[in-house]
């Protein structure tokens, strides 16, 4: 996994509560056996039509956004378990996901990849909307040191939280399959009582 | 301490706790599927480390799987893959397959209770949401992603924080044509799609306690559509009824010994939970959805309500505020899904449209949720009798649930399904679901528009 330490980005807007996974990727999208490739379809069919063209009104689709930060709405990446909606925004240059709710499979798999999940408050999120909406150009900070989130224009910010051993894992690129592999006797034990 | 039941399960099986951190929760049961599992098997193999507990691991393909001619080769080549590369694994690895010709295959939430894999009292796992469908056997089962199968593999544990903890307590009898399916999309209506994030639910009451093995099943496998991370209830003696004499099921001494244990399995009476609801079954009417999330649930004569903030999916849906389902023409039924392809909800569709004939208009399809369902089906006798109403009975899998297989519904076409997700697309590209129990969706089949079952004659 990568390390994560602090980035400084524009960022790309979508104002829609309750985005489930299976529209951040499609199942027929997940037939591949590997991790890559994800970020073409990532949310497909509300980003491209039935001729395969990009449909003019979603927000990837617009050029006036970029950027590696991604401002969700409420309840994000709810539903289905697929890792693959982790993998599609990461793939597709996303570093951090912005809301004021995500569901937790989501959030696991989003921490397990080295995407980082910003949870803010449901003001702050319509105010950072708001301030990309009107100026694309408005860059935003996310500090993982600091757990702070702030927009780089007004210096209006919020913390985050974040647990503390998924921070560690996250700033050194660990993940958790490196720490339960170092404790396989302590497993064996376990199993013998 | 007072302990929830939830709780007496998790702390016997925490091996290790990290200061600040997780506790590492070591897991019984982890089945796998051909869509969640490949990248975590690649990621074990790049590490050079084997699979810990191989005999602990059980796998199915079901999600890509064709529901007709199953002897052949699958004829999507990508599916078929996916289909090649679980066998692979699971040979490579040591792991029990029940894959497509096996006698036991199946969806992979309706065979692990089946053949007995499911007990009581376990920590179970799958790359799927769907898992907390275990919980009904009194299980803390949940959905895991494709970096945690990895972990389980690698481990057999996870690292994983206590949730919050939520009771639902339903009493009372269920009014006619009521189902454990009304009352989970009750639930979820009231709740909404996120309602029950961060929490885990337990599932209390004469209700529930009332419920078959197969109903409480139905309950717990929507938990997640609430948001919730999985959703339990305690077992008794019905549960020990269905666990006992299956294949993977303890025997003998064993057994007695097991049920020792499974006795402790309840909510102490102190115990406190974060969030505690209360519901009457006798206000709870046959529900449908009419949105795009599970929580988007009327009963079935209501009209659709005029929330805000629900224009994008009333307009996804071709719906309006204030219209009523009820009524209203549909011409695909889907009955089946990890949530209503057991042996009872077959027997409760056979039984409703027995001497009825499907409308002209309908195409409606019977997916068993597994091969030993699909026998049940036949000796039983009832593949007669939803064939000569017109169903066509296809084979095990997950079928038009999720779109991934043949299975699909076509674009702009209105379907009852019994399955978990009304989500955009989610049945096929455009395709929109409305979701409901087997018996609403049967006699929908009938009628050749939505029905309301207590006045289906």
């Amino acid at each position: 996994m990568e390390k994560f330490t602090s980035i400084v980005s524009r960022a790309v807007p979508l104002r829609e509560e309750n985005v489930d996974t299976d529209q951040i990727i499609p199942a027929r999208f997940l037939k591949a056996t590997d991790r890559e490739g994800f970020g073409d379809n990532l949310f497909r069919d509300w980003r491209y039509n039935d001729q395969n063209e990009p449909k003019a009104g979603f927000v990837l689709n617009n050029q006036d956004y970029s950027g590696t930060i991604f401002l969700a709405g409420k309840n994000f990446g709810s539903g289905s378990s697929r890792e693959h909606a982790a993998w599609a925004l990461y793939d597709y240059g996303f570093k951090v996901v912005v809301s004021s709710f995500f569901a937790d499979i989501f959030k696991n798999n989003a921490l397990n990849n080295g995407l980082l999940p910003v949870q803010v408050s449901d003001d702050f999120l319509a105010s950072l909307q708001e301030k990309v909406e009107s100026d694309p150009s408005e860059k935003i900070v996310v500090d993982l040191e600091t757990q702070v989130i702030r927009l780089e224009s007004t210096g209006e910010e919020e913390s985050f939280e974040i647990n503390p051993y998924k921070k560690k894992c996250l700033q050194n690129g660990y993940d958790d399959i490196d720490y339960l592999v170092s404790i396989l006797d302590k497993v064996e034990e376990f199993e013998k009582k | 301490m007072a302990q929830t039941l939830f709780d007496k399960i998790w702390d016997k099986h925490v091996v290790d706790s990290i200061p600040d951190g997780p506790d590492v929760l070591y897991i019984d049961r982890h089945f796998i599927h051909e869509v969640t599992s490949p990248q975590a098997f690649t990621g074990i193999e790049r590490r050079g480390i084997a699979v810990f507990r191989p005999d602990s691991v059980f796998a199915t393909p079901d999600h890509n799987v064709p529901t007709i001619d199953q002897h052949l080769t699958i004829g999507d080549k990508l599916s078929r893959l996916q289909v090649d590369r679980l066998s692979e694994n699971c040979k490579n690895h040591n792991i029990q397959h029940f894959h497509l010709q096996h006698e036991n295959h199946g969806i992979v939430h309706i065979i692990g209770p089946e053949l007995g894999i499911t007990q009581p009292g376990q920590t179970i796992v799958c790359g799927d949401s769907h898992t907390a469908t275990h919980g009904a056997f009194g299980c803390i089962a949940f959905g895991i992603g494709t970096s945690e199968v990895e972990m389980v593999l690698a481990s057999q544990c996870l690292m994983q924080y206590k949730p919050k903890k939520m009771r639902i307590t339903v009493e009372g009898d269920l009014n006619k044509g009521v189902t454990s399916k009304d009352v989970i999309l009750y639930i979820i209506s009231k709740l909404g799609a996120g309602g029950g994030t961060g929490y885990f639910v337990e599932y209390a009451g004469s209700t529930f306690r009332n419920m078959s093995m197969e109903a409480r099943m139905t309950v717990c496998n929507m938990s997640i559509e609430m948001g919730a991370r999985g959703g339990l209830i305690a077992p008794d003696d019905k549960t020990l009824e269905y666990v006992k004499g299956k294949k993977y099921s303890p025997h003998g001494e064993e057994l007695d010994q097991k049920i020792e244990g499974w006795k402790e399995l309840y909510t102490d009476d102190d115990a406190v939970f974060d969030l505690e609801l209360n519901y009457e079954a006798s206000s709870i009417p046959p529900m449908v959805t009419y949105g795009t999330n599970p929580g988007m649930g009327i009963p079935v004569d209501h009209p659709i309500p005029t929330n805000a903030g629900e224009e994008k999916s009333l307009e996804y849906m071709g719906l309006k505020q204030g219209e009523k389902l009820l009524e209203m023409p549909v011409n695909y039924v889907f009955i089946g899904s990890c949530t209503n392809a057991r042996i009872e909800d077959f027997r409760a569709v056979a039984n409703l449209v027995k001497g009825h004939q499907k409308a002209s208009n309908i195409t409606a399809y019977i997916v068993p949720g597994s091969k030993l369902v699909e026998k049940q089906i036949d000796d039983e006798g009832l593949r007669e009798v939803l064939g000569d109403a017109g169903f066509e009975i296809r084979q095990p899998g997950c079928s038009a649930c999720l779109a991934m297989n043949d299975d699909k519904v076509p674009q702009g076409e209105y379907c009852v399904s019994t399955s978990n997700r009304n989500f955009e697309g989610r049945q096929g590209p455009k395709s929109r679901t409305i979701l409901a129990s087997p018996l609403t969706a049967a006699a929908t089949a009938i009628n050749g528009k939505i029905t309301d079952v207590r006045t289906f004659e």
